[in-house]
């Protein structure tokens, strides 16, 4: 399993797309983080960064898992895989961790992007605010990255991988926005049960939400489970 | 040792794997023979567990592949159809993650170059797989299946789309390796499975047609014997001759040849040479006996016979007929 994380983070750099990863999220992080607070003066507000960056996040994440099973796939290289002796769920969380990893790298140099926030902040910035939806942000990318994962089972394609996360993360990042133009109650409140950005929005608040918690974990282990279903089947079919 | 019993491996209606059952044991090279779509990759996958099959028992020194997956493919070296090769890593780089991925506990490094100097890798050694031919990828394929020093090894057409040098090559190193381990190769050719293997599996639409030592194939094919000859001398005399001559199981006319000869197709009785009788037999007529061509049975047709009987009799007429 070690080795398959390995091999992973290695092609990440030995490839460009680790680094065109890394480039597109700075600088929309950056640029995100400069107009959303400096520019708009609003230096002590913080939760319209933290928003965007969500909602950045469904075309940047989809970069890091497009390639992790459908170039496997296209090079037959899975059948090294698949026969030597690794578990499926141990190959699927490998992969998940590869590019999980990757986009801590990228998180956690953005976090550059909070420091001249604390040093020009208009009076002492809300810590809960920004633990919350850190926090937050993490759980959400790496419930994403599992949808990432599961889309790339699927296809030997890498376009098809990318655009079809896109869409699936569309939907989570977005559903809620239709919101006022429903009447049912009933839709409404699936609606926003299934919405990231509604669930995100507590933890920007600062409150330690459980049921959040536990929607981003369970969102999450859904998708790689289904992976791993996808190869046992695939081995049964 | 690896035991199959009652495969059987369906693709909605369509059966790949119908029932099959053999053992191979320790040390022996086994060829698995067939023609292309006849369930050899499919059985090969399920033995390594990349596939399971519909019902029926594999078992590799004794662990069922089902009961414990990982004990089992720990036993294994694979070469797939396809070698799996990641391209952009050097041969070093990807022969380490092939034993970092089967956890191998030999000493890393020196038995990594073993295998590299055993399958002639060495000078490529530290190049990018992507830059390699064909003929050095399907070494480095071979050399993964050989990565943490497995009891079984399974080639899935090993010498397919190289060189004729590198098949030799190649083949040296697959009867090398049975010296020390017990091998399963799989292949549409037939003068391979027979210069390389102990035995020989025949595999047609999901089924053992043979299963038999390479020896006692052979003897099938020196048992029945043709013999084209050119005799020049009137057709109807010389073809009477021929059918009364003693040990010949018919003589048949196939046409008219050069020098005004005609073409005879001859089969003699089992172990029965008539090339001496014959050559009197037209000296003494005073017919020129200008060429004689042991048509045989060859490998070819043995394998079409086992595999489709009907093939073989549809050749032999096409043959007949261009003639």
């Amino acid at each position: 399993m070690l080795a398959i994380y390995k091999r992973e983070m290695r092609s990440y750099f030995v490839s460009p797309i680790g680094y065109i990863y890394l480039a597109i999220f700075l600088a929309v992080s950056g640029v995100t983080f400069s107009v959303t607070t400096l520019k708009a003066g609003n230096a002590s507000d913080i939760t319209q960064y933290f928003s965007y960056l969500l909602i950045s996040f469904f075309v940047v994440l989809p970069l890091l898992t497009m390639k992790l099973f459908s170039d496997e796939k296209r090079l037959r290289t899975e059948t090294l895989l698949i026969s030597s002796p690794v578990s499926l769920s141990g190959m699927v969380a490998a992969k998940f961790l590869a590019a999980f990893s990757m986009f801590m790298i990228g998180f956690a140099i953005s976090l550059i992007n909070l420091l001249p926030f604390y040093a020009y902040a208009s009076g002492s910035p809300n810590t809960q605010t920004i633990f919350g939806s850190l926090f937050g942000l993490v759980l959400i990318a790496g419930a994403f990255i599992a949808v990432g994962v599961f889309v790339s089972a699927l296809t030997e394609s890498q376009l098809v991988a990318a655009l079809g996360t896109m869409m699936i993360l569309l939907l989570f990042v977005f559903v809620s926005a239709f919101n006022f133009s429903i009447d049912s109650y009933v839709l409404r409140s699936i609606l926003s049960w299934i919405s990231v950005t509604d669930r995100f929005s507590e933890l920007t608040a600062g409150r330690f939400d459980v049921s959040a918690i536990v929607y981003f974990f369970s969102l999450g282990f859904v998708f790689l489970f289904l992976t791993v279903r996808v190869y046992e089947k695939r081995r049964w079919a | 040792m690896i035991e199959i019993q009652n495969l059987v491996k369906r693709y909605g209606d369509y059966t790949a794997v119908n029932d099959i059952s053999f053992t191979v044991q320790d040390g022996e090279i086994v060829g698995f023979l067939g023609p292309n779509g006849a369930g050899k990759t499919t059985t090969m996958s399920i033995l390594t567990g990349c596939l399971s099959s519909t019902s029926g028992r594999v078992s590799i020194n004794g662990i069922d592949i089902l009961d414990d997956p990982v004990a089992a493919k720990k036993q294994i070296g694979y070469l797939p159809e396809f070698p799996p090769l990641y391209l952009e890593m050097t041969v070093r780089e990807f022969l380490r993650f092939v034993y970092d991925l089967k956890e191998c506990t030999l000493p890393k490094d020196k038995h990594l170059e073993e295998i590299a100097a055993r399958v002639q890798l060495t000078d490529v050694y530290d190049r990018i797989i992507r830059n390699l031919s064909k003929g050095y990828r399907q070494r480095v394929g071979i050399a993964q299946a050989l990565v943490g020093n497995p009891k079984v090894i399974i080639f899935d057409e090993p010498t397919v789309g190289l060189d004729p040098k590198q098949i030799i090559e190649i083949r040296n190193l697959i009867k090398d390796l049975g010296k020390d381990h017990t091998v399963i190769l799989s292949t549409h050719i037939l003068a391979e499975v027979q210069m390389v293997c102990d035995r020989i599996i025949i595999i047609s639409k999901g089924k053992i047609v043979a299963d038999e030592k390479t020896e006692e194939i052979e003897k099938v094919v020196t048992g029945a014997r043709q013999l084209e000859v050119l005799i020049c001398g009137p057709v109807r005399e010389v073809h009477n001759a021929l059918r009364s001559l003693p040990g010949l199981r018919y003589a048949e006319l196939v046409g008219e040849r050069e020098l005004g000869s005609n073409a005879f197709l001859l089969e003699s009785d089992p172990g029965l040479d008539v090339r001496k009788s014959l050559f009197q037999l037209c000296a003494a007529k005073g017919w020129p006996l200008i060429g004689i061509t042991a048509v045989g049975l060859n490998l070819e047709e043995i394998f079409l016979s086992v595999v489709d009987e009907t093939a073989l009799k549809k050749e032999k007429k096409s043959k007949r007929k261009k003639g």
